[in-house]
């Protein structure tokens, strides 16, 4: 028996504490619809999250959620769907909680392939503290805290996942409403460690930070969003498209330089082979368009079913009731 | 095998073997310890190993030993060993110290070479006399040729054939102590199951050197060795961080939560994770998580999800994970933490005991964060205490600490299999149907007890959030509400403070009527009573009070210890459950007896200590004369 749940359904009465115009409502609001499609009932469901802007997040869900510890919320998320695989595990993290105070967690999560729902909302500064640059702001960046610029490299975050042989990554825009929720839903169907990034804007501290690919006169000339099986086309007047060159991509006007559709790639988020997915998840908007939608998607062993197959197994095959008979019957024993 | 004419009969023996950290030294006193529980004896162990898995052979830095006592009244490993046997001159140089003025020392008479004599930094050729051993007192016995010869035609190469070598000494000590070689030999044989070639070049080197005993020194006196009347049941062997692990199972059956572990391996607690990994055969969950932050807090999200959740670790783990457990405070969850303390602070002793991370459990978080806080006081006691760890952290809804120590880690003791019936139900303080359609919220909680009630996701119209930000008594919203917070954090002291309705009184022992009651807690019991049991036949009577609950203390603690005019408090470390004692007791002069050595008490530094305190505080004469007023 399915039961249909609508958006309200995961949504509490208090109300969003987040400042005016933050992405982040959207992304809430988006979020109440994705799960109301994904279906899962609330009860079944907990949202776990860290410490920043975005962490405040399951305080406004009327699911099972924890608002945890900072950089905490991949360990404590792995801990609750390893002892309870029947839930569905949200976790939600900024780019501080989860890859700077929070990044090995991040990568162990995904290493270990724990079935769990990562959305990582990433704008590129800290909000909460007002104002810092984070582990995903440009070299030389000017921040509170790097009055003069920074002088180190960001983390990618496709370029963590897929180094930690992650099986699913996505992206989309605060905005992109129901890129957001077609990525959610993918997201909580696929099963193992999933990876949402949302490029989310901080109208206070980083205002503007991706309106090159938000703003209605460059967004599509700066945007592709992929979709499985169909071909890699985007710009104003969807003539533009992606071919393979070598080991590299590029960017083609169809109809020019002898390019036809027929050259145009298709996209296969299902290959095992993570090479082009990566290429496509590294482009960043200036020579080659930013990639949305679900880039990889691919199965494997998911941590937490493996644990409880081995128990399974296990137990099957030593079939002891408890622990005395376990004991009796494996260790040297004497009676007085 | 004939009946020796020359049998004496003792109450107890010390037996310490020593060699090289490759030696098998731990091995073989395991199966000497195991066949002497076998035989009906009390023991303890206690192994005492360097940090380094293979020092450099020959060394004194990489001399691994281990003492065992058994026999009747057996509450310590012995403060020295009656018999010290010696594989190697390093062995015998670092292990003379802890051999009884007058015990015997059995060594490897072919060990003596020059080299190894350099290695061990000898001045002379001739260690006995450097040493001022008294040759009577030596048994050097040519192990190396013995073994060569007795598994010459074994096949063996001669690295596989130094390896037996411990065997030779154990057969000489089994016939020395008349232990049966065929139980020796049936623990060899389910120890090398998979390598019957080895069995069979091991079985015989025991035999050679029960014959070498047997055969060469047959005027000499072999002892057997007495056993106390223990409580009927089925016995086994347990060391401390196994008693634990079962502990943690046997509150998952009585609880009927499953069990869960989150940890990262760290000297001396890994054998805990050890054990629970194994356990997967009785349904345990055990994850070796990427860090220790990630141990606690893997085990508070199973804890959230309605889990008997647990992290286990040592004391630089411990600091690591305050903030999780911090969270575990807030959240009202309940979990729990096993610090088996080694000696720091930093990396510190890694392998060494010590009862030093006291404060740091009472008291290493930030803001305002009390919670439970038990010790263990011997290897069987971990089981108990592991159990009661779990009946709070379930029945109150809040982290517990369990402290143990690698002392009481390590060493073992012959332990009764409890029956199904020996421990009580634990009663989860689970949210029920009825709160739920009254308008339960998760901060609600029972007035008597202030726990919070318990709302296992899946649960209809039980979804809640729960986290690190304060909330609001009534409603349970997020709140930064000055007063709120003062009752929050009121609320949260008071709930840790009223689990003290929910122990046990503490009881005295020894003599209690005595003026001086001698006060420890954790793994110092055993020393501490054979302590006052000296004590007490010498003519300086005193009483015992060992604490395994900390935080609370047992209601009754402070007013028993009040009635005596004297209170030393022994510990492993320069005073920290003095002072937690003095400042619930202003006024009341603390006496002290501390070491912070990275090694047990032994038992005469906590008797010349208490006499040493009496002679300071000159109430020796008064009290030899003078019982406790009631």
């Amino acid at each position: 028996m399915t039961t249909q749940y609508t958006a309200s359904n995961f949504k509490n009465e208090q109300g969003a504490r987040w400042c005016p115009g933050c992405g982040d409502h959207a992304i809430l609001n988006t979020l109440h619809k994705a799960m109301a499609e994904v279906g899962i009932a609330p009860k079944d469901t907990a949202v776990i999250s860290g410490i920043g802007c975005s962490s405040r997040l399951p305080y406004y869900m009327n699911t099972y959620g924890m608002h945890t510890i900072h950089g905490r919320a991949a360990a404590i998320a792995t801990g609750l769907k390893t002892s309870r695989p029947d839930l569905t595990v949200w976790q939600v993290s900024g780019d501080g909680d989860g890859l700077a105070i929070g990044g090995n967690h991040f990568i162990h999560a995904l290493r270990r392939n724990i079935d769990i729902n990562i959305l990582l909302f990433n704008n590129k500064i800290y909000g909460l503290t007002k104002g810092q640059y984070s582990p995903t702001s440009d070299r030389g960046f000017v921040s509170k805290s790097s009055p003069y610029g920074t002088t180190e490299d960001p983390f990618i975050p496709a370029e963590l996942v897929f180094g930690c042989r992650g099986k699913f990554f996505a992206r989309s825009f605060d905005v992109t409403l129901d890129v957001t929720r077609e990525i959610m839903v993918a997201a909580a169907k696929h099963k193992g460690a999933a990876v949402v990034e949302i490029l989310q804007n901080c109208v206070i501290f980083n205002q503007g930070i991706h309106s090159l690919f938000t703003d209605k006169e460059t967004r599509e000339e700066h945007v592709i969003h992929l979709v499985h099986g169909e071909k890699m086309i985007y710009g104003k007047d969807k003539n533009k498209g992606l071919v393979q060159v070598g080991f590299s991509l590029k960017s083609v006007t169809i109809g020019e330089d002898g390019y036809t559709l027929d050259d145009i790639l298709v996209h296969d988020a299902h290959c095992q082979d993570d090479t082009l997915q990566r290429e496509l998840a590294l482009m960043d908007g200036h020579s080659l368009p930013i990639a949305t939608g679900v880039i990889r998607d691919v199965d494997g062993p998911t941590y937490e079913a493996d644990v409880e197959k081995q128990v399974e197994e296990v137990k099957g095959k030593k079939g002891f009731a408890n622990l005395r008979e376990m004991i009796l019957k494996t260790h040297e024993t004497w009676t007085v | 095998m004939s009946e020796n004419p020359n049998v004496k009969t003792i109450d107890k023996v010390v037996i310490r073997f020593s060699g090289d950290s490759g030696d098998g030294m731990q091995l073989v006193g395991n199966i000497f310890s195991d066949v002497s529980a076998g035989e009906g004896n009390m023991i303890s162990t206690f192994p005492d190993y360097p940090a380094e898995i293979r020092a450099p052979q020959g060394s004194l830095s990489g001399v691994s030993g281990f003492q065992v006592s058994v026999g009747k009244e057996v509450y310590t490993p012995g403060d020295q060993a009656d018999v010290l046997v010696a594989m190697n001159p390093a062995a015998l140089k670092t292990n003379l110290r802890y051999l009884k003025p007058g015990g015997i020392i059995i060594c490897d008479a072919d060990s003596f070479t020059e080299a190894n004599l350099k290695k061990a930094l000898y001045k002379t050729e001739d260690p006995i006399e450097e040493l001022g051993i008294d040759p009577n007192r030596i048994m050097l016995v040519p192990m190396t040729t013995l073994l060569k010869n007795t598994l010459a035609d074994s096949g063996l190469d001669n690295k596989s054939i130094m390896k037996c070598k411990n065997m030779l000494a154990l057969g000489l000590i089994c016939w020395l102590f008349d232990r049966p070689v065929d139980k020796v030999l049936a623990k060899l044989k389910a120890k090398f199951a998979k390598k019957p070639a080895i069995y069979e070049a091991n079985e015989k080197v025991v035999n050679a050197g029960w014959d070498y005993g047997h055969n060469t020194h047959a005027g000499i006196s072999t002892y057997r060795i007495e056993s106390d009347a223990a409580k009927p049941g089925i016995y086994t062997d347990i060391n401390g961080n196994t008693a634990t692990a079962w502990g943690l199972i046997m509150a998952s059956e009585k609880s009927g939560r499953p069990l869960f572990l989150g940890s990262y391996p760290i000297t001396p607690a890994t054998d805990i994770l050890h054990e629970l990994a194994k356990r997967k055969d009785l349904g345990v969950k055990a994850c070796q998580m990427e860090d220790e932050i990630a141990g606690v807090c893997s085990a508070i999200g199973a804890s959230y999800g309605g889990h008997l959740a647990v992290t286990t670790t040592s004391g630089p783990g411990l600091a690591l994970k305050s903030e999780g457990i911090g969270l575990a405070v807030m959240a009202e969850l309940p979990l729990v933490i096993v610090d088996v303390q080694r000696g720091g602070p930093s990396t510190g002793l890694p392998t060494k005991t010590e009862q030093t991370d006291l404060m740091q459990a009472l008291y290493g978080r930030n803001g305002e964060s009390p919670i439970c806080v038990v010790a263990a006081t011997s290897p069987t006691n971990c089981f108990d205490m592991a159990f009661e760890a779990s009946r709070i952290a379930i029945e109150h809804m809040t982290p517990v600490i369990l402290l143990t120590d690698a002392f009481i880690a390590n060493g073992s003791s012959a332990w009764r299999i409890p029956d199904e019936n020996d421990y009580p139900e634990i009663k989860p303080h689970f949210v029920t149907g009825d709160m739920l359609e009254q308008g339960w919220k998760p901060f609600h909680r029972d007035e008597d007890t202030k726990v919070r009630y318990w709302a296992i996701p899946g649960t209809e119209n039980a979804m809640h959030r729960v986290g690190g930000l304060e909330k609001d008594y009534n409603t349970s919203v997020i709140s930064t509400d000055g007063p709120n917070h003062e009752l929050m954090v009121k609320t949260r002291r008071e709930k840790v403070a009223r689990i003290a309705d929910d122990i046990p009184l503490l009881e005295l022992e020894g003599a209690i009527e005595a003026d001086t009651v001698l006060v420890g807690w954790g793994g110092t019991y055993g020393h501490i009573l054979s302590a006052a049991a000296e004590l007490n036949s010498a003519g300086t009577p005193v009483a015992v009070a060992q604490f395994r609950y900390i935080n609370p203390l047992p209601k009754n603690a402070l007013e028993e210890l009040k009635k005596y005019k004297n209170i030393i408090v022994a510990e492993l470390n320069t005073g920290m459950f003095a002072d937690y004692l003095q400042m619930h007791l202003p006024g009341k002069e603390i006496l002290r007896i501390n070491k912070i050595e990275g090694q047990p008490f032994m038992v005469k530094e906590i008797t010349d200590g208490v006499k040493k305190t009496f002679t300071r505080t000159t109430i020796t004469k008064h009290h030899q004369n003078t019982t406790k007023s009631q």
